[in-house]
Order: C-alpha cells, then sequence, then structure tokens
C-alpha cells in the first residue's frame, strides 16, 4: 500500500487557527510541498505578516520572523543581504502587502531583493473582522463600505502583479488561484519557479494567489470558491505579468 | 602595537567604530545631521564583508536592521530626531522580540521638522518612550568623538549581552564636530546566538522570533521575563563620569555636548570660588542614578543642564528624591547654551559671593 | 481497505474535499462531532475510490492521507 499524498514533512503536524475552507492552508501546503521538493528547510527563513496569517510561524519547519504590518519585504531584505546563500520567502496579505506595506514591496521589488513573495489576496482584512481592503472589489460590502465599496469615493483595487510587472528588479510577477485541484497544481508551479529564481539569484518573485476568506465573505466555503472564480479572477485575471526567465520581457 | 590616532568627524567615526565592533549590517536612510555615517558605509562596509544598504525610508531601514538582527548579524541604523520617531514601530517590535541591534540618534532640534541643529529632545523619546508598550532599551550618551568610538563597542556588546536594542542617543554637535581618535583593538569574541533565525540546517528545532503573544498571562510572562534583565541592566550598567563633585555644593548635571559646555562652567565658578561639580551621565538609560547621589552627596543645590525645556531633569529629580532643589537651565531648537549662561545660573543658585 | 483516511480532529468540515472529488464518493457524515464540533469528511465508497488524492489536495487542513 503506497501513501499518494501526505503532509510534507515541512508543514508542523499542528492543527492550524484558521476558519474552515480558508484557503490559507492549501497555500501554506504548496510552500512546504515546494520546500521540501527542493529540500531547503533547514536553508529557508520565512517571514510572516500581520493579518491571518501572523501565527504562521507555529506552521512552517523552517526557521521563522514574524514582522511588523507590511514591513516583511524589509525584514526579509535584511535576512537575505546578510545571509545571501539562504531561501528567504514572506507571506502577506492584501492588506499587509498592498497598503500599509506598499512601500515596502515596490521598493524591494525594484531593488531586485533575491526573495519570494507569497501575496495573499482574498480582496478583505481578514483577522480585524473584514474591512476594505486595497484589494476589495467595486461594489463588495465590508464593515468599512457597508453599502459596497464605491470606486468614486473609496477608489479603486490595486492590481499588485501588473502593477510590479512594470519594475525591472521583478524577475517574475505571477497570478494563481486555489479555487480548484488544476489551479492548486499550477499554484504550486508558480511557488516553485519562484523559489528556483532565487535559488539561480533572478531577483524579486511574487506570486499572487487568489484566495478566500468565507467567514468574512460571509458565505460557505464552497461558495467562497464559487465567488473566487466568478467575481474576483474577471477583474484580476490569472496568468504570468512578468518572467525574466521566459526570455520575453527580460 | 601602537593604535593609530585619526582626526574624524563624530559621524564617521561612528560608523568606523561600528564596522570595526562587527557592525555586518547598515541601513539608513538620509537626514541631516547624521548622513556622513551612512556615505561612510557606503565606502566602507562592502570591504569590511558587510552590507550597506540606503533603504526606501526610516521604516524600512529599520525594519532591515530587525531582519539582519534575527538572522544573528550585528545591525544598525542611524538617524536624526524626525527619523528615529519613523523606527519607533520597528525598535518596540526588536524589544518585544529581543532582538540586540544598535540605533544612532544624531538629536536635531523638533518637534516636527524642527531644525537642523544640535538638540538633546528626544531624551524623553529614548529613556521613556521609543514605541509603544513596557519596554526600555539601553541608551548611551557620548560627550566627544573618541567616546562615541568606545560606546559603540560597548553598544553592540551589551546589546548582545541582554538580548535588547542599545541607542547612542548624540546630537548635531558631536556628530558634526572634527576630534582626533583612536580605535582601540577589539578583543571580546561575539557572543554565540543559539536563538537566531538563520535555517535550522536540519540541527535544531525550529527558531522563531516573534512579539505576539495572544494570551495575557503568557504576554505579561514574557514582559516580566524582560523587566527582571532589565533589573540586571540597571545593577551592572549604569555609568557616569563625576567631576569635581566630592566636595562640591552645587553639582551639575549635564549630558553629552551640553557637559562639555557644562565642565567650562564649572571651572569658572571653581576659579570664581563656587564649589561646583559636574556628575555627567554617561547612560541615560539605566540612568546613573547611585552615582547620581553619591556625587550630590554634599551639595546643596543641584543644577541640569539641557539642550531642551527640561527632559533629564526629571530623572534626576527622581534620583534624588527631592532631597535637594533641583535647578533647570535649557536651550533648545537648536540653540546651544553658552559657558557664562551656565555660570550665571550657578551663581545664581549658589548666591553670590 | 480505506484509500482515503480523514484526521476526525483534524477536519474541519468545510467540504471543499466533496467539490474536488471526480467519483462524487466524499460527503460529510453527520453522525459524529469532533472536538471543535464538525461533522467531518469521510469517503462513502473505497471500492470506486481511484486515489486520485484530488480531496487531499483540496484541503486547507491537511487533514487527508490518501494511500493506493
Amino acid at each position: 500500500m503506497a501513501v499518494v499524498f501526505q503532509r510534507p514533512k515541512s508543514l508542523l503536524d499542528v492543527p492550524t487557527h484558521y476558519c474552515p475552507g480558508c484557503t490559507h492552508g492549501i497555500i501554506h501546503r504548496l510552500i512546504c510541498e515546494v520546500i521540501d521538493e527542493m529540500g531547503i528547510e533547514g536553508d529557508t527563513i520565512g517571514v510572516c505578516p500581520v493579518g491571518c496569517s501572523v501565527m504562521a510561524y507555529d506552521y512552517f519547519g523552517c526557521d521563522m520572523i514574524e514582522a511588523p504590518h507590511g514591513r516583511a519585504p524589509a525584514v526579509a531584505t535584511g535576512v537575505k543581504r546578510t545571509n545571501p546563500d539562504k531561501f528567504v520567502f514572506t507571506y502577506q496579505g492584501d492588506g499587509d502587502l498592498a497598503a500599509i506595506g506598499t512601500a515596502e514591496t515596490v521598493h524591494s521589488a525594484t531593488r531586485g531583493e533575491n526573495i519570494v513573495v507569497i501575496f495573499v489576496n482574498n480582496t478583505t482584512y481578514g483577522m480585524t473582522g473584514g474591512q476594505m481592503a486595497p484589494t476589495t472589489l467595486p461594489g463588495q460590502v465590508t464593515q468599512t463600505t457597508p453599502f459596497g465599496r464605491d470606486p468614486k469615493v473609496q477608489g479603486y483595487p490595486i492590481r499588485v502583479c501588473e502593477m510590479l510587472s512594470t519594475l525591472d528588479g521583478v524577475a517574475l510577477a505571477q497570478r494563481v488561484a486555489v479555487d480548484s485541484v488544476p489551479h492548486i497544481r499550477e499554484a504550486k508551479k508558480a511557488i516553485r519557479k519562484a523559489f528556483e529564481n532565487q535559488r539561480d539569484k533572478k531577483g524579486f518573485s511574487i506570486v499572487e494567489v487568489l484566495s478566500t476568506c468565507p467567514t468574512n465573505w460571509g458565505l460557505s466555503p464552497v461558495e467562497a470558491l464559487e465567488r473566487l472564480r466568478k467575481d474576483m479572477i474577471p477583474y484580476y485575471p490569472l496568468g504570468v505579468y512578468k518572467d525574466k526567465g521566459d526570455g520575453k520581457n527580460d | 602595537m601602537v593604535l593609530e590616532r585619526n582626526l574624524m568627524k563624530g559621524n564617521e567615526a561612528l560608523a568606523e567604530a561600528a564596522i570595526r565592533a562587527g557592525c555586518r549590517g547598515f541601513f539608513g536612510y538620509p537626514i541631516t545631521p547624521q548622513t556622513e555615517l551612512s556615505a561612510y558605509m557606503a565606502k566602507k562596509m562592502a570591504k569590511a564583508g558587510g552590507v550597506f544598504l540606503q533603504a526606501e525610508s526610516e521604516i524600512a531601514a529599520i525594519n532591515m536592521v530587525l531582519g539582519a538582527a534575527a538572522s544573528g548579524v550585528r545591525a544598525m541604523t542611524s538617524s536624526s530626531s524626525p527619523g528615529v520617531s519613523l523606527k519607533a514601530e520597528g525598535i518596540s517590535y526588536m524589544a518585544g522580540s529581543d532582538l540586540p541591534c544598535v540605533i544612532i540618534n544624531v538629536q536635531r532640534g523638533g518637534p516636527g521638522l524642527g531644525g537642523i541643529q544640535p538638540s538633546q529632545a528626544d531624551y524623553w523619546q529614548a529613556t521613556r518612550a521609543m514605541g509603544h508598550g513596557d519596554f526600555h532599551i539601553l541608551v548611551y550618551a557620548p560627550c566627544s568623538v573618541q567616546e562615541m568610538v568606545d560606546m559603540v563597542s560597548k553598544a553592540f556588546d551589551t546589546a548582545d549581552k541582554y538580548r535588547m536594542p542599545a541607542m547612542i542617543l548624540a546630537d548635531g554637535l558631536l556628530g558634526q564636530m572634527m576630534e582626533p581618535v583612536t580605535f582601540p583593538e577589539i578583543k571580546a569574541k561575539q557572543p554565540e546566538k543559539p536563538w537566531a533565525a538563520n535555517g535550522h540546517g536540519g540541527k535544531r528545532n525550529h527558531n522563531i522570533i516573534n512579539s505576539l503573544y495572544l494570551k495575557p498571562e503568557v504576554l505579561q510572562k514574557s514582559v516580566l521575563e524582560r523587566f527582571e534583565r532589565y533589573e540586571k541592566v540597571k545593577m551592572e550598567e549604569s555609568d557616569a563620569e563625576s567631576y569635581l563633585a566630592d566636595d562640591a555644593e552645587i553639582v551639575v548635571v549635564a549630558y553629552g555636548a551640553t557637559a562639555r559646555v557644562a565642565k567650562s562652567a564649572v571651572n569658572s565658578a571653581r576659579a570664581a570660588g563656587i564649589k561646583a561639580g559636574l556628575l555627567r551621565p554617561k547612560t541615560l538609560w539605566p540612568f546613573p542614578e547611585k552615582q547620581l547621589k553619591e556625587a550630590c552627596k554634599n551639595a546643596k543645590a543641584v543644577l541640569c543642564v539641557e539642550m531642551s525645556m527640561g527632559q533629564m531633569v526629571d530623572d534626576v529629580k527622581l534620583a534624588l528624591s527631592c532631597s535637594k532643589p533641583v535647578h533647570f537651565f535649557g536651550r533648545t531648537g537648536g540653540v546651544v547654551p553658552k559657558p557664562s549662561e551656565i555660570l550665571e545660573e550657578i551663581k545664581k543658585i549658589g548666591g553670590a559671593r | 481497505m480505506a484509500k482515503m483516511t480523514v484526521d476526525f480532529e483534524r477536519c474541519k468540515g468545510c467540504g471543499l474535499c466533496i467539490t474536488a472529488c471526480p467519483k462524487k464518493i466524499v460527503e460529510l457524515q453527520k453522525e459524529k462531532r469532533n472536538a471543535k464540533g464538525y461533522f467531518t469528511a469521510r469517503c462513502v465508497d473505497d471500492g470506486a475510490c481511484i486515489s486520485c488524492a484530488m480531496c487531499a489536495v483540496m484541503c486547507p487542513d491537511c487533514a487527508i492521507v490518501v494511500t493506493k
């Protein structure tokens, strides 16, 4: 009897605090699968954000640092620059990466910091109870947009991969989703490529993962996946926005 | 071995001292009057095998320090008053994560954008409220370029020893001043850092650098543990220079560049027959309470002189438990007090003889 | 022999595995709640399971082990 699927070793065998159906768990696992496959757990340092994944340090088996809100790319820069042979990744939500940490994100990207940024976009601030995020869709109801996000009042959502793809320091900017098995497999490939870029010293790699927040969206986990497909993917199209390795836009 | 004597600007001496103390990560952002420090690091750090990086902001700079320090590397940032305010968040996180580092504050006048001339108006910030939460940082107050050099390596060592951030609280006068310095040979080995997040290599459990504790009892325990360490720091690390204080009836208390001016005033007072002395705190946190009490044992009055509206004077009063009258003389906004002004104050307090 | 094994205490009953199963043989059992109060997933027809592990790939809680 052969085991065809089990927990990756670098994902610690502990229950997570995430809500039922929250896709953080899938993304954690994909990162750990890549870490295991590349055999780099002992050489990897992860940087957690402030947000729902603030306690990710309890789940990843590699060394972990919990950064101030939005500052994970700066913290990662400090680790990577002084430990250039180690693998460093950040794990950040939309508020962390695209609101309070916009400067850190843009500047680590344009410096071409040789780090991996996993950007979990679920269009809301989950940890604080579902307020408007920089990626909240037009019309989306949140605690702080009770009548729906009105671009005339609250402005428009930020498309992070598109924005960062204009920067020369970026090696990879790819948007993936974790709403279905084929998409999850694509997501893992992108994460793998990001870590390989770091190994090959190509520079800044960001993988944006469209994710769900059933609790704050007020949907069941299955309905949340449907919303991701129906509302999010059209606004945030999946795909590769920049890939220095593909020879097209080096 | 003959130690080389160099004529150096304070800011550059701080940078050179840091490199010699084993600092291998410097992350800064330009601000007057400390910019020469970054410029020096930009020239010299790579040659020493370290990292110099100009960050996009003070906030990013302190968080780069956080990352480097978390991985066990000696790291430093430098700034001046408004920039240090921006670093407050990161410093609080570092204190809460028990991370050592060195922060240089070459103070300028405030509040707000203030001015670019020397000031000591960040005393409260440095010793009381360098960010949110219950914590302290070590605060060193040099009064010469040589002392800046000596205190940088002391700050790194002590920060490592107690796993806490340390600050060199200088001012624009010291930063811009040129004086001869010698760089002492560094003999002490850097301590092992088994707690560092630098890759476990499959040889140990994963290390976590973190300041989040959601259970109140657990957070309280971690703060209490830190404050036990602070008690030890208070016992062992406070430092001050006492000058002509033994028989002094009037003790002037001043630190940093102000102490140099105050020393002149004390000398003039002695020449005029007034028994004046000086107590110069070299550490501001921990505040040298014992040394102050000892220096004031024969004092009838105490005069605190600062380039601020009166901040350290609080600590002087607290240390003396209001047992002596404590007077204050200050200049602010970048105005440096004159020896003659301080002498006048001494005379006023002592009564003209 | 079971090919899909669900960790009873780890499963949060979110049901994402049900949507992923190509054989439509995964369901939430309604008999017993785990310590967290969730009805957990299970395979209702081991014989029909093709060990594709799509349920496990979709599971956010790494609560599923699949064997062949």
